[in-house]
C-alpha cells in the first residue's frame, strides 16, 4: 500500500495528526508570532514606556516645583530677615552717628565759646593796656602842665593852690567829656 | 461519494423522526473535511480547518496591528481594548507564573499562543466556520512541540546537561531505594506524556464541545416533526445554552494552555532543587 495512502487512511484516528495540518499550523503560529512578536508588542511596550515615563516625568516635575518654590520661599525668608536685621543695623549705626555727631558738635561749640571768651579776654586786656598806657602819658603830661601852672602862678596862698587844682581837674574832667 | 456523510448538513437532509430515518449522529466523520484543493490522499491539500487556521492567524495579526500599528500615549478604542488583552496575558499569565524578571523575554511568545489558540477555539461558535481548528489533533500538537522544544532548550542552557538530567528525572538521592522507579516514572511523564497531554487537553476538550454543539445542533432538525418538535425546541435551547458554555469554554482552555506554557517555562529555569 502507498504510505501516504495509508497516513490518510490513519487519519481517520482524531489522534493522529495529518501532516499538512500541522505544516499550516505552524505557518499560521509563525505569523501570529513573527509579527506580534517582532513588530506590534515592541511597538505598544515603546509606548506603555513612554506613558509610563510621561506619567512618573510628570509626578517628578511636580515635586521638582514644589522644592523650587520650598527652596524660593525659604530664600525669600531669608533675605526678609536678612533685610530687618540690616534695618535694624542700619537704625543703630544712625543712632550712633547722631550721638556722636551731637557730642561732637558740642565739644566744638565748647571750644568756640571757650575762643571768642579768651579772644573777648584778651581784647579787654589789650584795651586796658592801652588805656593805662595813654593815661599814663595823658597823667604825666598833665602832672607837667599842673606843675608848670603851678610854677607860673604865685604860689601866694592855699585857697589859691586849691583854685589852681580844682580848675585843673575841671579842665581834665572838660576834655574827658570832650573825648567822650 | 454522494453517500459520504462527512460533507452532508443535518438540514440538508430530509431526515426527520417519524420518517422511516435514523438519528444522523456526529461521530468522527464530523471531524473529516474534503479537501477544497488537492487530493485527500496525498499530503497535498488544503481543507477547511486549513484556511480556518490561516483566516484565524490573518484575524489576529489584523486586529493587532490596527491596535498596536500606530499606537499613541493616549490610546485610541483599538488600542485600548488591545492594551486590556495584552496586559491580561502579560499580567495575568507570565508575571504570575514566571514572574516580571524572567518572564519579560517570553510575554510576546505567550501573547501569540493565548490569542492563537483562543482565536482557533473561538472558529467554533463563528456563523459558517463553526468548526473549532484546535479539535484537530495537529494543531493543538504542533503548539505543545513548540512549548516542549521550548522547555528542553531552556532547561539544557539553564542546567547543563547533568542538570538537565536531573531536571527531567526529579533526581533527588534521599528518597532512598525507589529513586530509579521514581526517576524512570518522572523521565516518562516530563518528556513522553508531558507534551500528549498539554495538547490532548485542549483538542479533547473542543472535540466534545463540537461534538455536544453537533449533537444537539442536528437533534433539533431531526426532531422537528409531529410531537418531536417539542423536544426539538428543548434541543435548540440545549443549542444555545451550549453555545454560551463553549464561549466559556473556549477562553478558559487557551488560558489554561499558556498557563502550563508558563508553568514549564518556569520550571525550565527555575533552580533546580
Amino acid at each position: 500500500m502507498n504510505p501516504l495512502v495509508q497516513i490518510a487512511a490513519e487519519s481517520e484516528n482524531p489522534l493522529l495528526p495529518p501532516i499538512p495540518e500541522i505544516v499550516i499550523g505552524l505557518i499560521a503560529f509563525v505569523i501570529v508570532f513573527g509579527l506580534l512578536g517582532k513588530k506590534l508588542l515592541p511597538n505598544i511596550n515603546k509606548v506603555l514606556e513612554e506613558r509610563r515615563e510621561a506619567i512618573e516625568g510628570g509626578i517628578e516635575k511636580a515635586e521638582a516645583a514644589q522644592t523650587e518654590a520650598q527652596s524660593v520661599l525659604e530664600q525669600y525668608k531669608a533675605q526678609l530677615a536678612e533685610a530687618r536685621h540690616e534695618a535694624a543695623r542700619l537704625r543703630q549705626e544712625a543712632q550712633e552717628q547722631g550721638a556722636t555727631l551731637i557730642a561732637e558738635m558740642r565739644a566744638e561749640g565748647q571750644r568756640q565759646r571757650e575762643e571768642i571768651v579768651a579772644a573777648g579776654h584778651a581784647q579787654i586786656e589789650a584795651d586796658r593796656k592801652a588805656a593805662a598806657s595813654a593815661l599814663r602819658q595823658d597823667v604825666g603830661k598833665l602832672a607837667t602842665e599842673l606843675a608848670g601852672k603851678l610854677v607860673g602862678e604865685s604860689l601866694e596862698d592855699h585857697s589859691r593852690q586849691s583854685r589852681v587844682i580844682d580848675r585843673f581837674l575841671d579842665e581834665l574832667e572838660e576834655k574827658a567829656e570832650a573825648a567822650r | 461519494m454522494s453517500a459520504d456523510p462527512t460533507q452532508v448538513l443535518a438540514f440538508e437532509t430530509d431526515c426527520h423522526i417519524f420518517n422511516g430515518c435514523g438519528f444522523p449522529a456526529p461521530g468522527l466523520h464530523s471531524f473529516l473535511f474534503k479537501p477544497l484543493w488537492g487530493d485527500g490522499d496525498s499530503n497535498l491539500y488544503f481543507n477547511k480547518t486549513m484556511l480556518l487556521a490561516l483566516l484565524g492567524s490573518i484575524v489576529i495579526v489584523g486586529f493587532f496591528w490596527v491596535a498596536f500599528r500606530k499606537p499613541k500615549v493616549v490610546p485610541g478604542k483599538f488600542q485600548m481594548v488591545g492594551e486590556a488583552a495584552y496586559d491580561f496575558v502579560r499580567r495575568g499569565i507570565v508575571y504570575e507564573t514566571i514572574g516580571k524578571r524572567e518572564g519579560e523575554k517570553y510575554v510576546p511568545f505567550m501573547v501569540s499562543l493565548f490569542f492563537f489558540v483562543w482565536m482557533m477555539n473561538l472558529w467554533s461558535i463563528i456563523p459558517v466556520a463553526q468548526f473549532p481548528v484546535t479539535a484537530i489533533i495537529s494543531y493543538p500538537l504542533v503548539l505543545a512541540l513548540i512549548v516542549w522544544f521550548t522547555w528542553i532548550i531552556l532547561t539544557f542552557k539553564r542546567h547543563g546537561f547533568v542538570g538537565f538530567f536531573k531536571n527531567v528525572t526529579g533526581y533527588d538521592p534521599t528518597i532512598g531505594p525507589v529513586l530509579p522507579l521514581s526517576m524512570t516514572i518522572e523521565f516518562f511523564s516530563n518528556i513522553l506524556v508531558r507534551p500528549f497531554t498539554h495538547a490532548v487537553r485542549l483538542f479533547a476538550n473542543m472535540f466534545a464541545g463540537h461534538t455536544l454543539l453537533l449533537l444537539f445542533t442536528i437533534a433539533s432538525w431531526y426532531l422537528l416533526n409531529g410531537i418531536g418538535i417539542a423536544y426539538a425546541g428543548v434541543s435548540f435551547v440545549m443549542v444555545l445554552l451550549m453555545t454560551a458554555f463553549e464561549l466559556f469554554i473556549q477562553a478558559v482552555q487557551a488560558y489554561v494552555f499558556v498557563l502550563l506554557a508558563c508553568s514549564y517555562v518556569q520550571g525550565a529555569l527555575a533552580e533546580h532543587h
